[in-house]
């Protein structure tokens, strides 16, 4: 048995490592990606000569400082790259990795595991050529690759400022930024992102090297449609004048915010609750992230925050975990991480409004258009099951009776956008309707990880 | 507080509350279903989708050849789609005593009216060649088939609703009354119901009704494990079945292989709670693997249970009640009560309507009980985790 086990090795759970290891216990640091990082400090495999100095710029230094720190950290702990936490059971975590199950009991279990992208479906989103924000950065990170030559931006998020500098950086067109949320809620937001002054400037800085460059930034975009045959060649859209306009591109990056995972945390037991702001469920947490029974969350995966709130709320995980297993109380320095956390979680309540979810334009969703990728179901599928006689009255029954949320990836991406679907369809809110239980294994288990029943 | 008058009331609507009010208010008789979460969210909407013919107890067969025929029609019917497929059941026999079991129900099943075909290891391998080397023989039952058992329960709710029948949803019956021949059922909502006749159609949870009218029925909760994979290429149509039930799988349409397997987990029945143990997916998986060696390449995406009701002898408790007249019971159909649950559901519409069936049910009869039952640890012990037999009620 590990004193603790920490899930996630982005900035969240490599600082509760570190606070754990720094304490002295045993700490087990898990991830099922091959390399330390998380999403935002991603780095390239061995062998792939990328420039990371020049893709990151300014946020270069955070990067190597990340990694210098997780060097340092690394024959201290046990750490266990490619390993997938599938399941939380009975007081152990389930892992599999090279071709093996495992089982690991924890006194103390951390589960900083991140988000992903947030995505509305759209028509036209399913076609190739069509990737999350997420993905088209990540592939950049991961493999040096660029999604195409002429890429589109849209959605909205900070980071679709940020994954178009990065691809300008490394040699990409950028066709267009469509943000759909309008430029007056920024400034009405401004206030608010004050409260991380630096970060705020990175942003104005990104719109101004864009505008720079000569990309066109629309605000208040409403997306009518990825266009192609086969594949992606165009984006239409209505800017604030509501004339429709089409951008010819041969890739659309696509994000509208991060969505938590939170599958593990609800099969530890802990309790998610409707955020209104984000309008989307998270796990309970105290302020330094005890979700109880031992469990404890932090980064993305708790609340929405960027990598240096990820960081923080990672370290003050790791504290509060080593004062609960000494029955101690927790390090002197607590204070002024909460103090630091709180600023910044102010300014990522700036930042949803800034960039806001378009709640309201799931309901405006096309009968035609796939609501769930995976099993290709369509929006006028999820309205006919909820108004049928008899029909579904909440999200769960909602998947019964169309599989929408019953492929790959279980509801993690078609989960929100299937919930305000059904909400609207109910003329409900999107929190009353509740939202698509986990059930493991989290991400698709490989049948071949069992061993023979004989040799079990 | 509203009271509704009925000429049935039904506690439970799970597929036998929802069958048995379809087939009632076909004869014309008012009926009131209440059920306390979704139709067919327990049990009856979380199964296999097996509706399987060979190997069941063959006092059972006529009231499962039965409810086979009402199948074959039902989507027609019902004018709704349960992904009914009709591509047959296949029992392989792992070892030699589970060849000679497939033989001889072979035989005793003919009389019944089924018809089942012996393959040998040689035929078997011709017909479904991804089988694993394990495979000694296998029992062909062509009148077999399958559907997606979430889909069942609404398709009749909305049918008996057409036909005049009530069916409210996130109701609780709290308490039941029982003056001068009528039923008073009391319900955590502002809704009472009054009725000439009560159905008992509470799944794993009707015991209790039962004891309030002085029946006992030793009924225990468990899990059957259900797992599913990504979609695969097609590769097989008919249900591939353990003659033990250790393992058993098939394909849907879109080709997700549904996977599942004894022995059957504890679940929570009072909390309605129910997880799969992460070992007893292993073994599912491995199991798989041996039976059909090419699965190893893929993923399981999803893993459920659900709370099924079982009687020791493995049999339901349906018939009429033996201490009062106008109570019918149909519960704990002890993992097998989707095949027949449209014969269960015609069957207690007769009782009530005609006062008796043509289908022979007298082995189902909750007095059976009366006598405490021998508990048969041995013989439930491939079919059940211990935890599950040592936490049942004693019988
Ligand atoms: C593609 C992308 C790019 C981003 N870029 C930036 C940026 O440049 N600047 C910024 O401030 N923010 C960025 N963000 C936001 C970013 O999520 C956070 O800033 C930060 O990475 C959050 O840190 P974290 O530790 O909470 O989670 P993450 O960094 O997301 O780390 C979570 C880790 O958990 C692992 N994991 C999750 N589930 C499991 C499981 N079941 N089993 C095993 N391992 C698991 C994942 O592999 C991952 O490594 C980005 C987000 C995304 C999605
Ligand atoms: C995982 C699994 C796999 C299975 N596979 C198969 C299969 O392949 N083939 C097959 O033939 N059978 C199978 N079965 C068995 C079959 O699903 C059941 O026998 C059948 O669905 C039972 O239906 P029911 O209506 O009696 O019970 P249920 O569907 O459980 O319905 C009972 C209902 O009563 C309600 N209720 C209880 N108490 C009250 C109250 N006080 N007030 C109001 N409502 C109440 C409950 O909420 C519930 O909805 C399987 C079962 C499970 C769990």
């Amino acid at each position: 048995m590990a004193d603790a086990v920490v899930v996630g090795a982005g900035p969240a759970g490599v600082a509760a490592a570190a606070a754990l290891a720094e304490a002295d216990l045993e700490v087990m640091l898990v991830d099922e990606a091959p390399r330390p990082g998380g999403q935002v400090h991603r780095s390239p495999p061995d062998g792939l000569d990328l420039d990371m100095a020049a893709l990151l710029a300014a946020g270069h230094d955070a990067y190597r400082a990340f990694h210098a720190r997780f060097a340092a950290l690394r024959p201290r702990i046990d750490y266990r790259p490619q390993t997938l936490a599938w399941n939380v059971f009975a007081g152990e975590i389930h892992l599999a990795a090279r071709g093996a199950l495992e089982a690991v009991p924890w006194r103390a279990l951390v589960l900083a595991t991140g988000a992903t992208d947030r995505v509305l479906p759209v028509r036209g989103w399913t076609l190739p050529g069509v990737y999350t924000l997420g993905g088209a950065q990540a592939i950049l990170k991961d493999q040096g690759c660029l999604i195409g030559r002429r890429v589109v931006f849209c959605g909205s998020s900070p980071l679709l400022y940020l994954a178009a500098v990065q691809y300008l950086r490394m040699g990409g067109e950028v066709a267009a930024i469509l943000d759909t949320t309008p430029f007056a809620r920024k400034v009405a937001a401004a206030p608010r992102l004050a409260a991380a002054p630096r970060t705020f400037a990175e942003g104005l800085g990104h719109m101004a090297r864009l505008r720079r460059s000569g990309v066109a930034i629309v605000h208040g975009a409403h997306i009518v449609a990825m266009t192609g045959d086969g594949a992606v060649d165009g984006v239409t859209y209505r800017g604030g004048d509501g004339v429709e306009r089409r951008t010819a591109c041969d890739a659309v990056a696509c994000g509208f915010g991060l969505r938590p995972e939170t599958q593990l945390a609800e099969l530890a037991g802990c309790a998610l609750r409707f955020d209104p702001i984000h309008r989307q469920w998270f796990p309970r947490v105290d302020g330094d992230g005890r979700a109880g029974n031992g469990v404890y969350l932090a980064g993305d995966g708790a609340a929405i925050g960027g990598a240096a709130a990820a960081a923080l709320s990672g370290r003050l995980a790791g504290l509060a975990a080593v004062a609960d297993l000494r029955a101690g109380t927790i390090a002197a320095e607590a204070p002024r991480l909460r103090r630091a956390l709180h600023r910044l979680r102010r300014f990522q309540h700036g930042l949803a409004e800034a960039f806001a979810w378009p709640h309201g334009r799931v309901a405006d969703i096309a009968d035609d258009v796939a609501i769930c990728r995976c099993e290709g179901i369509t929006a006028g599928e999820v309205r006919r099951a909820v108004g049928a006689v008899a029909g579904a009255l909440e999200v769960n029954r909602v998947k019964a009776a169309t599989r929408c949320g019953m492929g790959r990836c279980q509801g993690r991406f078609c989960g929100p956008a299937a919930a305000e679907l059904t909400a609207a369809a109910l003329g409900r809110s999107d929190g009353e309707i509740g939202r698509l239980r986990a059930q493991p294994p989290v991400k698709p288990l490989p049948i071949a990880v069992a061993p023979a029943e004989d040799a079990a | 507080m509203s009271t509704r008058r009925a000429d049935v009331a039904i506690v439970g609507g799970g597929l036998t509350g929802c069958a048995a009010a379809y087939y009632l208010a076909r004869r014309g008789r008012s009926v009131v279903v209440l059920e306390r979460g979704f139709v067919g969210a327990q049990s009856s909407g979380v199964n296999f989708g097996n509706l399987r013919l060979q190997g069941r107890y063959l006092p059972q067969l006529p009231l499962a050849l039965r409810a086979q025929a009402m199948w074959e029609g039902l989507e027609a019917e019902l004018g709704d789609s349960v992904e009914f497929v009709q591509a047959g059941h296949v029992h392989v026999a792992l070892n030699a005593a589970q060849a000679q079991e497939i033989e001889r129900h072979a035989v005793d099943c003919r009389p019944y009216g089924l018809e089942v075909e012996i393959l040998d290891r040689r035929e078997t391998i011709r017909r479904w060649p991804f089988l694993g080397a394990g495979v000694l023989a296998a029992s062909w039952s062509p009148r077999d088939a399958v559907v997606n058992s979430r889909l069942v329960c609404p398709a009749f709710a909305r049918a008996a609703i057409a036909l005049g029948a009530a069916i409210v949803e996130e109701i609780e019956v709290t308490a039941i009354e029982h003056a001068s021949g009528r039923f008073t059922l009391r319900t955590d909502r502002d809704l009472v119901v009054e009725a000439g006749c009560l159905i008992n159609a509470a799944g794993a949870w009707a015991a209790p009704l039962a004891r309030r009218f002085g029946e006992e029925a030793p009924v225990f909760p468990a899990g059957p494990v259900q797992m599913v994979t990504e979609p695969v290429p097609a590769f097989v149509a008919p249900v591939i079945h353990a003659v033990d039930g250790s393992i058993l799988f098939r394909q849907t349409a879109r080709g997700n292989v549904l996977v599942a397997g004894h022995p059957r987990v504890t679940v929570d029945a009072e909390g309605r709670r129910s997880r799969v143990p992460p070992a007893k997916m292993a073994v599912n998986m491995a199991r798989l693997a041996a039976v059909a060696p090419h699965m190893r390449a893929h993923h399981i995406i999803r893993a459920w249970t659900g709370i099924e009701g079982y009687l020791p002898d493995m049999l339901p408790a349906l018939g009429p009640s033996g201490t009062t007249p106008g109570l019918f019971h149909a519960f704990a159909f002890s993992g097998h009560g989707l095949q027949i649950g449209p014969a269960v559901g015609a069957v207690l519409a007769e009782l009530i309507v005609d006062g008796g069936t043509p289908t022979p049910i007298a082995p189902f009869s909750i007095g059976r009980f009366r006598e405490p039952v021998a508990a048969d640890r041995d013989r439930l012990r491939h079919e059940f985790y211990d935890d599950v037999l040592d936490r049942r009620p004693s019988a």
